[in-house]
C-alpha cells in the first residue's frame, strides 16, 4: 500500500466517523463542530485529488463562514435538548434500513471494476489548479459566474429582510418626512400683550 | 492504488449518512440543515473525483457553483430558522403546523 492510499483510508475513516457524529450527537453544538471536522477532512481529500483551490475555498468559505453562522445560530437559540432527544432513536429501524439499503446498492453499483478509469497522467510542476479554474470560470462559465453572484446578493437581501425587526419605540426621524414639512400647520402666529409694568399702550 | 470507485463509494456512504441524519433528527431543524450539508459534500466529492480521473476541470467549476448555492441556501435557511424560533419558541419540525396544510 503506497502513501497516497494510506492517506486516503485515514481521511476516509475520519470523514465517515465525523459524519456519523454530526447526525447522532446529543448537543447541536457538538454536531456543528463535528461538521467542521468533516469539512476539514473533505478538504484534505480534495487536495489528494489535486483540487487545491476548492479545498482552500471549502475551508475558507465553509469552515470560516457557514459553520461559524451555524454555531452562532445554535448558540443564540435557547433549545431544550432533553425535549429534542425524546424519541430520537424511534426512527432508527426505518432510517437504518433506508440508509443502509442506499449505501449497499450504491456500493454494489460502484464497486468492482466498472469504473475502470486509469489514474491520470501526472501534471507538470508548473501546473496551477487555480489558474486553470480561473481561466474556465472567466471565459466559458462567465454567465453562470455572474448568476452565482446574483444568487449570493439575493441571499444577503433575503437573510437580512427575514430577520430584520423594527422597533416601534425607536426615536429616530425619517429625513424624507422631515424635509417635506412646511410652516403651514406647524407655526401659529399669536398676538401677545406686553406684560412689563412700566409699559403703557400707545392709545392710553 | 486508489481508483475513482473508492472515492465514489466513500461519497455514497457519506450521502447515506446524510439520509440517516434526516430520518433521525426529526425534532431538530438545525441538524437537519447540517445533514443536507453532508449530502452536498458527498456530491461535491463525486464531482471532484471524476474531474481528477477524467482530467476535466469543468467538474471543479460545478463544485464551485454548488458551494455558492449551498452557502446561500444555508444562510437563508438559518434566517428562516431564527424567525421561526422567534415566533414559535421551538425548532421542532412537528410544531410547524401553522399553515394547516
Amino acid at each position: 500500500m503506497d502513501f497516497a492510499s494510506l492517506v486516503f483510508y485515514f481521511l476516509a475513516a475520519i470523514l465517515l466517523l465525523a459524519g456519523l457524529r454530526v447526525v447522532t450527537a446529543k448537543n447541536p453544538v457538538h454536531s456543528a463542530l463535528a461538521l467542521v471536522l468533516t469539512f476539514f477532512t473533505a478538504a484534505g481529500l480534495w487536495i489528494l485529488l489535486e483540487a487545491e483551490f476548492l479545498a482552500i475555498a471549502l475551508i475558507l468559505v465553509y469552515v470560516g463562514a457557514v459553520m461559524v453562522l451555524f454555531i452562532f445560530v445554535v448558540m443564540m437559540l435557547d433549545i431544550n435538548i432533553e425535549e429534542m432527544r425524546k424519541g430520537f432513536w424511534d426512527h432508527l429501524p426505518l432510517a437504518g434500513l433506508v440508509a443502509g439499503l442506499m449505501a449497499v446498492e450504491m456500493v454494489m453499483v460502484l464497486g468492482g471494476d466498472r469504473f475502470g478509469l486509469s489514474a491520470p497522467t501526472a501534471k507538470p510542476a508548473s501546473y496551477s489548479n487555480t489558474r486553470e479554474l480561473g481561466l474556465l470560470l472567466y471565459t466559458d462559465y462567465v454567465y453562470a459566474f455572474e448568476l452565482a453572484a446574483v444568487i449570493l446578493l439575493v441571499a444577503i437581501v433575503a437573510a437580512i429582510a427575514l430577520t430584520l425587526r423594527r422597533n416601534p419605540n425607536r426615536k429616530n426621524i425619517d429625513p424624507g418626512w422631515q424635509s417635506r414639512q412646511t410652516a403651514k400647520g406647524h407655526i401659529r402666529m399669536v398676538n401677545l400683550k406686553p406684560q412689563h409694568p412700566e409699559y403703557k399702550e400707545a392709545d392710553e | 492504488m486508489i481508483g475513482v470507485n473508492h472515492y465514489l463509494i466513500l461519497g455514497s456512504i457519506l450521502f447515506a449518512i446524510g439520509v440517516l441524519g434526516i430520518f433521525l433528527n426529526r425534532k431538530n431543524l438545525i441538524v437537519l440543515l447540517m445533514a443536507i450539508e453532508l449530502m452536498l459534500l458527498a456530491v461535491n466529492l463525486n464531482f471532484i473525483a471524476f474531474s481528477h480521473f477524467l482530467n476535466d476541470t469543468a467538474g471543479q467549476v460545478f463544485v464551485f457553483f454548488i458551494l455558492t448555492v449551498a452557502a446561500a441556501e444555508s444562510a437563508i435557511g438559518l434566517a428562516i430558522l431564527v424567525v421561526l424560533f422567534r415566533n414559535t419558541r421551538s425548532i421542532n419540525v412537528q410544531d410547524l403546523d401553522k399553515l394547516k396544510g
